[in-house]
């Protein structure tokens, strides 16, 4: 059943870290490896066993790419359960592409997305929860998205459904008992207690699904945007939060004539953070074209840092900037504390709740700030390790158990038969099993003969 | 010295109700049928409860009766008392429950088969099956030997029958029997998967020796309704049901005894059901329970006999007397026949598929409390199926499989050929998930036409019942076309129902819509309204409050269909897929399901092992 083709693809995230991994896996991985690898004591990887490693160069057309480790994998003791192959090379986009595409000069065919988790799954390497953790760590980019995925694994997700899930199994245990035992003397099920456990899983069901977009926040990164009159310091707070120069820093107001993108890690929250141009009129025309790009980016963004200097009195310019800070979720940035006070901060307190100051250049007040954001994106409160939703399939899942809770007490409130609140409580408890991989087949009749005494 | 005796195109084991109605299904479907019973004045016998139906059970009555089948015919005409169960809480859970004459069923359903045409009733015990051309031979302890293309096996609890008492047990069938001894070894020898269950039945006392003044009584339905849709009137009903209590000294009893009791002293090794246990059974269990309710049935008219429902015990006859007497108008109780467990072989269902024919063994067919299940009614669902899947066999004619779509008879044979059976199977409302399609309601609208399609429902039968769901599609068009002006009579009623008043005109359907209010509050509003039978009445209103309901089910059945249209192949070896857990390896390979929609009901498979099937599917596709 094994796919014959060797598949390869980058397996380290493009342009992160230092190093680039080369994953080539299939029957012909060691093979297809051993044609561009030249290891620096000359043995073959062929000859080599799994769990070992060797040193050496990556050969294309006769030149050297790269220096290189290769790590052999032998099947079935590999990720994919297949011979595995992994080039660690020293990374950059433009040489590990060049690698991979030796590779598949090679003989590789490219992997599709998801194909090296597939085949894991398909090789028996991991059930289905596993695969989408896998998945979810894969594509996590920062550290609460890994510790968030892992929580999935780990069982702190699965206790949380599990809770809700018993507390609406024993309801629907308890009338189906009573339905299908009429003549036992089991206690009524009563409209009230319904409506308790209802109401209950109700509000946990919302709690967990109200985690998801914070979760979402954590993984998938928020759109923020960095807004403030030119040199005000905007590419210099960005700098402060990326650790690094991206944008061009100058004492010439306009420097940063488009909008600038990074993804930013601040504190557990990643921002893909825009630095705008200022927000000013102009008649250069390079210089509008961005202006007009940084206004559209503003009214849409997720999380606004507005940047004031205060050293500075308030100008029509920031004033427009706290107009639209009103309608977005935003952070007052007062920069340059390093500098004496001239703006008008209870003004800006008129406009914007959240207010940091900082000094960029020093880096002072830099934690407040990341904890101001952690605030508005939700995930301070956020604690990955209680269990939260971090997939689309889990959110499905638990808003069609949501659906289905709200759905039973409506038909109660409608004054519906207690069958029909029955089946639509099933679907929730079904629901709420399919996401932690469970069966629904014979959980409630188990509980049955567990809970009620019933018999002839 | 054996004697050949003759040729069958279906023989049947067993004369229980499983037997009855396999017997019933094959003669008429023009087989030349054979029917075995060990005791020919033990023909649907009713060694339990004397009652037919109850929930989920009534259903598979009423839909037996829809297809063609006896069961439901006859208990109308041995009813003694009759009440539709779990009224108000739903139309998915009304269940019929009749008590009936349980000698004059025997009777009624023994000269039902020595009448039928194609059927031969024969008293022997079967002691041997072999295969042979053309079928296979059996073996009576007469010696007298039949070839016959398929059979049926309907044993019951008579196969390796063991009764147990207290410290007392012999070799026994119910109702002191003879047992069959012999076949097992031979079923065994032919490759048959038997296990060991048991069950059991409470003690019987002497009406007159029971004080019934302080007891509370349970009267049935009046009028009564009847199971079969061919039945016009029960007339009245006949008796009363008493019901006690248990109390702490019975409970004393129990517990200072139960050292005595066969199943706790380990003597018994057949697993008993959960849902039936012993009356020791739940005080050891539930023992924070101060009370257990029980019911006082009359057997029959012409008998003193009293069942006592929920009292079943295997403690030792006179511990059973001890007990019996501390309850309340039980205190000089004569008892005539004691309480005992019974220990029985049957077989492991997932060996068959859903004719209910071995997949290893063509042409056998096993049915009833043979193939794990429990209870008079599963019996003869499972024996019209066998019945009718032998028939067809022998004709050479498409195998007959009901679904969990269309029926519960069909989530019944495919939980036990799919799920199999830890312990004695009994029919519950609960293990239906569209159980708001299959209500019993409307077994006739689902299966009558299945039912005529086959020959076993007659022509003037199909025509009334085809007259009847045009009548049905004229009255729910006149609801849909009639409006009622809203008028102070209308509003005070709907007020008095705590439903919100019209001002203008409204139509039927839309007040029938309102879960408060039924076609009896809207009788005077409602003049034109045409004369038709009460039953089509109640699926109308049924369907029209249930109508989101209803869809929602019809939706799920859809995607289950689409889940079944993914056929996997039955001569694959789970054990190559490497993705699938060890376990559902092993339970692929042994139920060899026929498609993604059944392999995910087996127990043991879990979503993550459909999803490797799915995509082994996928992968595979066009290979």
């Amino acid at each position: 059943m094994n796919d014959s083709k060797t598949i390869a693809a980058i397996s380290t995230a493009q342009g992160e870290g230092g190093i680039g991994v080369i994953r080539i896996s299939g029957s012909e991985a060691v093979a297809v490896a051993d044609r561009v690898f030249q290891n620096i004591n000359n043995r073959s990887l062929t000859e080599m066993r799994g769990y070992t490693a060797a040193f050496g160069k990556i050969i294309s057309g006769g030149e050297e790419l790269d220096e290189a480790v290769a790590l052999v994998f032998r099947a079935p003791h590999s990720y994919t359960g297949e011979d595995v192959v992994e080039l660690s090379c020293h990374g950059g986009v433009y040489i590990t592409q060049q690698v991979l595409r030796a590779v598949f000069e090679a003989g590789a065919a490219p992997a599709e997305a998801g194909e090296f988790t597939k085949r894991a799954f398909l090789n028996g390497k991991m059930d289905l929860t596993e695969a989408e953790s896998v998945i979810d760590i894969i594509s996590a980019k920062s550290r609460s998205a890994a510790r968030a995925a892992m929580s999935v694994k780990d069982g702190a997700l699965r206790r949380r459904i599990t809770k809700i899930k018993d507390d609406l199994l024993s309801l629907t245990a308890h009338l189906s008992a009573w339905a299908d035992y009429p003549e036992e003397d089991i206690a009524e099920v009563t409209d009230e207690e319904i409506i308790s456990v209802c109401t209950a899983s109700e509000r946990e069901l919302e709690s967990l699904l109200s985690t998801y977009d914070s979760g979402q926040a954590v993984k998938e990164g928020i759109d923020a945007v960095i807004a403030g009159r030119p040199n005000v310091g905007k590419s210099t707070l960005m700098n402060l939060l990326s650790g690094s120069e991206k944008s061009i820093v100058t004492e010439i107001p306009g420097t940063t004539r488009d909008v600038v993108e990074d993804t930013v890690l601040a504190g557990d929250v990643l921002l893909r953070l825009s630095d705008t141009a200022g927000l000013r009129d102009t008649d250069d025309t390079v210089e509008k074209i961005g202006v007009d790009r940084a206004k559209k980016r503003l009214e849409q963004c997720a999380l606004l840092l507005a940047v004031f200097d205060n050293s500075r009195a308030l100008e029509d310019f920031d004033f427009r900037l706290l107009e639209t800070a009103k309608n977005v979720p935003s952070i007052a940035v007062i920069n340059k504390t390093d500098l004496p006070n001239r703006a008008d901060i209870d003004n800006i307190l008129n406009y914007i709740d959240n207010i940091v100051y900082v000094s960029a250049q020093t880096g002072e007040g830099k934690d407040e700030l990341i904890k101001a954001i952690a605030r508005l994106a939700g995930t301070d409160s956020l604690n990955p390790s209680e269990g939260i939703l971090s997939n689309e399939r889990q959110r499905a899942d638990v808003a069609a158990a949501l659906a289905a809770v709200k759905e039973a007490k409506g038909a109660l409130e409608m004054g519906l038969t207690f069958d029909a609140v029955t089946v639509t409580l099933e679907d929730a408890v079904s629901a709420l099993l399919e996401m932690t991989g469970e069966k629904t087949s014979d959980e409630v009749l188990d509980r049955v003969f567990h809970n009620f005494c019933v018999g002839k | 010295m054996t004697y050949f005796a003759g040729e069958y195109d279906v023989a049947v084991i067993g004369a229980g109700h499983a037997g009855i109605e396999a017997a019933l299904a094959a003669s008429r479907l023009g087989c030349r049928t054979a029917i075995f019973t060990i005791n020919m004045d033990a023909v649907g016998n009713c060694p339990c409860n004397p009652s037919i139906g109850g929930t989920a059970k009534g259903h598979l009555v009423r839909e037996l009766d829809a297809l063609g089948g006896e069961m439901g015919k006859t208990a109308d005409e041995c009813f003694l008392q009759s009440r539709m169960l779990n009224r108000g809480k739903g139309p998915a859970v009304h269940s019929l429950r009749a008590q009936i004459d349980r000698r004059k069923y025997s009777d009624t359903m023994k000269h039902k088969l020595e009448l039928q045409e194609n059927l031969e009733l024969k008293q022997a015990e079967i002691t041997s099956i072999e295969k042979a051309d053309g079928g296979y031979l059996l073996t009576t302890q007469m010696l007298a030997q039949y070839l016959c293309k398929t059979v049926i096996i309907a044993t019951g609890t008579f196969l390796g029958g063991r009764i147990y008492v207290g410290e007392v047990s012999y070799e026994s069938g119910p109702d002191g029997m003879f047992p069959a001894t012999k076949l097992a070894e031979s079923l065994k020898t032919i490759g048959l998967p038997l296990r060991r269950f048991k069950t059991g039945t409470p003690a019987r006392m002497l009406r007159r020796s029971i004080d019934f003044s302080d007891l509370e009584v349970q009267k049935g339905d009046e009028p009564p309704q009847p199971f079969s849709y061919e039945t016009e009137s029960l007339g009245e009903n006949k008796v009363d049901c008493h019901i006690t209590w248990t109390n702490d000294r019975t409970k004393q009893v129990i517990l200072e005894n139960i050292h005595r009791s066969p199943l706790y002293a380990g003597r018994i090794e057949g697993v008993g059901p959960r849902y039936c246990p012993s009356f020791e059974d739940k005080v050891m269990r539930f023992s924070d329970k101060p009370r257990h309710q029980l019911f006082i049935e009359p057997c029959g008219e012409n008998t003193e006999e009293m069942y006592l429902q929920g009292m079943s015990s295997s403690l030792p006859e006179e511990v059973q007397l001890k007990f019996y007497r501390t309850i309340k108008g039980l205190e000089n109780c004569v008892m005539m026949r004691p309480a005992y467990a019974i220990e029985y072989d049957c077989v492991d269902p997932t060996a068959m598929n859903a004719t209910l024919e071995f997949k290893e063994l063509p042409g056998l067919f096993g049915a009833g409390q043979f193939n794990g299940s429990s209870g008079y009614e599963e019996a003869a669902a499972q024996g019209f199926v066998a019945g009718v899947n032998a028939a067809l066999k022998v004709q050479n004619k498409a195998p007959f499989v009901l679904t969990r779509a269309n029926s519960y008879i069909g989530t019944l044979i495919d939980d036990l050929v799919t799920k199999g059976a830890n312990e004695p199977y009994r029919m519950m409302t609960s293990r239906s998930e569209y159980r708001l399609l299959l209500r019993q309601d409307n077994a006739d609208e689902r299966l009558t036409p299945i039912g005529y399609e086959l020959g076993l429902i007659s022509e003037s039968r199909y025509q009334k019942f085809l007259k009847k769901q045009e009548l049905k599609k004229a009255e729910i068009k006149r609801l849909k076309s009639t409006t009622i002006a809203p008028s102070d009579e209308l509003n005070a009623m709907l007020v008095s129902r705590e439903t919100s008043e019209v001002t203008t005109g409204i139509r039927l359907i839309d007040l029938l819509k309102r879960p408060q209010l039924d076609y009896e509050c809207l009788a005077e509003f409602d003049t034109d309204r045409p004369d038709l039978e009460q039953n089509l009445f109640e699926q109308v209103e049924i369907e029209i409050k249930y109508e989101g309901y209803i869809q929602k089910q019809i939706k799920q059945v859809e995607q289950m269909k689409k889940l079944e249209s993914k056929l996997l192949p039955v001569d694959f070896d789970y054990k190559q897929l490497n993705g699938l857990r060890l376990e559902a390896q092993e339970k692929l390979n042994k139920i060899k399901p026929l498609n993604i929609g059944q392999a995910s009901r087996i127990s043991g498979v879990s979503p993550a092992d459909v999803s490797v099937l799915l995509i082994w599917l996928a992968a595979n596709k066009g290979k």
